[in-house]
């Protein structure tokens, strides 16, 4: 090993660009709160009852696939949702306008149980009462519950992001869209050349903490009887009159989770170049 | 006269609601000119040069570019265009240079420059950036050509606007105080690149608050007070014998 280079004297010259971000995250302080982590881990393992997770690790598994459909599903739907409700409230006619506004003002005034429960027990069984309905091909899904768990989470989403979208939009600055008009860019190319990336582009720092919002908001579903992780928890718990233990597993999936996902978007974020 | 102006406002006259910032400007740009307009602040210097892009619909006068009038129809809001593409046309004809730069964030310096010519003109790619290549060399940014504006100054962002002027060859640029927003030490660089285009006989019409450099540079002087035109005439006359005692004022306010 090559102790110093002379040529470059400032470059480290045998630690690698992971090395050192390693030493750069382990920090004193960061040392010990890993420690105490452990410690607790440690500490539970041993003194509580986790004999039931074998038998459960296959709905556990099946628990968590759903919740993972339930938010990406309804993350990615809402997203494309939202754009319209934006547009329509930033530049559409004033009826559309007012409408995409009372849209957005309502669900995001609302609980999202209680729309969850409406579209269920409300809508689900108002469909069921025309034969017309029971006999299409689209029957055997509006019979089941995770339809109206998915419907509300994906509106719920797009009037959450419609009402960030619409700031974002008319956050761009002036300026930019006027040089785009003065270089005699049509309107529809203005949008799409420049207003539309600028506005995705500002939302997209927000859009993380949304996901991890929709992300918690998720086992609400079980309260309509989809069988998410949460409800598989549960059920664990009425099975096993265990407390604690169930519990404190989901809140470390749900802690990995949200995790992962910050970690992610903070990637992809780093990829976008940064702007004003 | 036999050559066609680049530039001819007639009777241009605009408001905002109830308030007459415009009250009649006549003016030519001929090709090869450089007109530098000067007044005070509230003057209507910007309104006069946003008009001539359409970016303010006039109340009402004449505009044309290269001889061709923007077609205009009396509505009940007044004037408005009436031929959205014939705007569309002329403008990237005009380039514009604004006092904040105005760079798309989004896009690279190079990306920035070749915006107008692969998506307004519909020049190829590759040709399109071959040229903004050779312009941003000009403008001393050959080096910057992947960076991102934020990552620029602010005399490298007022060239990159400048090149991403250039890159479409306009008929005239019309400058609104491209220095102001500027650190005193970046005006320097932006001027000197202004300077050697009006070297090359370059049209252009300059809002400028930097008198030494408008003497130096303009082939005519436009004193704008109140909405009209007070004095006008070639740098030596403006700066050196001015005859407006409001101009007279002016010219040792800021000197
Ligand atoms: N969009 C607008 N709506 C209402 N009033 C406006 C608008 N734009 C400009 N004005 C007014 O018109 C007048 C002239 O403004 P303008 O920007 O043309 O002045 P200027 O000569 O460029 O001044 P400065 O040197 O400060 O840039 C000002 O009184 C301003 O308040
Ligand atoms: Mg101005």
């Amino acid at each position: 090993m090559p102790d110093i280079d002379i040529v470059t004297p400032l470059r480290p010259a045998s630690l690698s660009r992971m090395g050192r971000s390693l030493t750069a995250f382990f920090l004193p302080h960061r040392i010990i709160m890993v420690l105490v982590a452990l410690f607790a881990l440690a500490m539970m393992i041993r003194t509580m009852d986790w004999s039931w997770l074998p038998a459960y690790m296959p709905r556990l598994w099946e628990g968590l696939g759903i919740t993972m459909l339930m938010l990406v599903v309804s993350v990615v739907l809402g997203f494309i949702l939202a754009l319209p409700l934006a547009i329509a409230q930033v530049v559409g006619p004033l009826p559309l306008r007012w409408l995409a506004l009372s849209f957005c003002t309502v669900i995001r005034g609302t609980p999202l149980l209680l729309q969850m429960w409406l579209f269920y027990f409300g809508l689900g069984s108002l469909l069921g009462q025309f034969p017309e309905i029971r006999e299409t091909w689209a029957w055997p899904y509006l019979r089941q519950a995770w339809p109206y768990g998915l419907f509300s989470l994906t509106i719920s989403f797009a009037a959450y992001q419609g009402e960030i979208m619409r700031g974002a939009f008319t956050g761009v600055p002036k300026g930019e869209l006027e040089a785009a008009r003065a270089f005699g860019m049509s309107r529809a190319k203005t949008f799409r050349r420049v207003w539309f990336p600028r506005a995705v582009h500002r939302a997209l720092p927000t859009l993380g903490g949304e996901i991890i919002l929709q992300l918690k908001a998720t086992p609400l579903v079980a309260t309509i009887t989809v069988t998410d992780l949460y409800a598989v928890i549960t059920k664990v718990r009425q099975d096993t009159f265990l407390t604690y233990e169930p519990l404190l597993f989901l809140v470390a999936v749900y802690l990995c989770l949200s995790g992962v996902l910050t970690v992610l978007l903070r990637w992809m974020e780093s990829r976008v170049p940064d702007a004003r | 006269m036999t050559e066609q102006p680049a530039i001819r406002v007639k009777g241009l006259r605009k408001r905002f609601n109830r308030l007459e910032v415009l009250k009649g400007i006549d003016l030519e740009a001929r090709p090869g000119d450089v007109v530098a307009v000067i007044g005070g602040s509230g003057s209507g210097k910007s309104t006069m040069l946003r008009c001539i892009n359409l970016l303010e619909i006039p109340s009402a006068g004449t505009i044309s570019i290269q001889g061709e009038a923007y077609a205009m129809r009396e509505t009940r809001q007044g004037l408005q265009p009436a031929d959205r593409r014939q705007v569309q046309r002329i403008r990237a004809q005009l380039g514009m240079v604004f006092q904040s730069f105005n760079l798309w964030p989004h896009r690279t310096v190079l990306g920035n420059v070749t915006e107008v010519p692969v998506h307004v003109l519909g020049v190829p790619r590759d040709e399109a950036e071959a040229r903004a290549r050779e312009v941003l060399d000009r403008v001393g940014l050959g080096a910057k050509l992947d960076a991102w504006p934020a990552q620029l100054s602010g005399g490298q962002q007022q060239r990159a606007a400048i090149a991403r002027v250039l890159a479409v060859d306009p008929l005239a640029m019309l400058f609104d105080e491209p220095t102001s927003a500027l650190d005193p030490e970046l005006v320097g660089e932006v001027l000197s690149v202004i300077r050697d285009l009006a070297q090359e006989k370059r049209t252009m019409i300059l809002v400028t608050h930097e008198m030494a450099f408008a003497r130096d540079v303009a082939t005519h002087v436009v004193f704008l007070r109140e909405g009209r035109i007070e004095e006008q005439g070639p740098p030596d006359q403006i700066f050196g014998a001015p005859k407006s005692p409001h101009l007279q004022q002016f010219i040792s306010s800021v000197a």
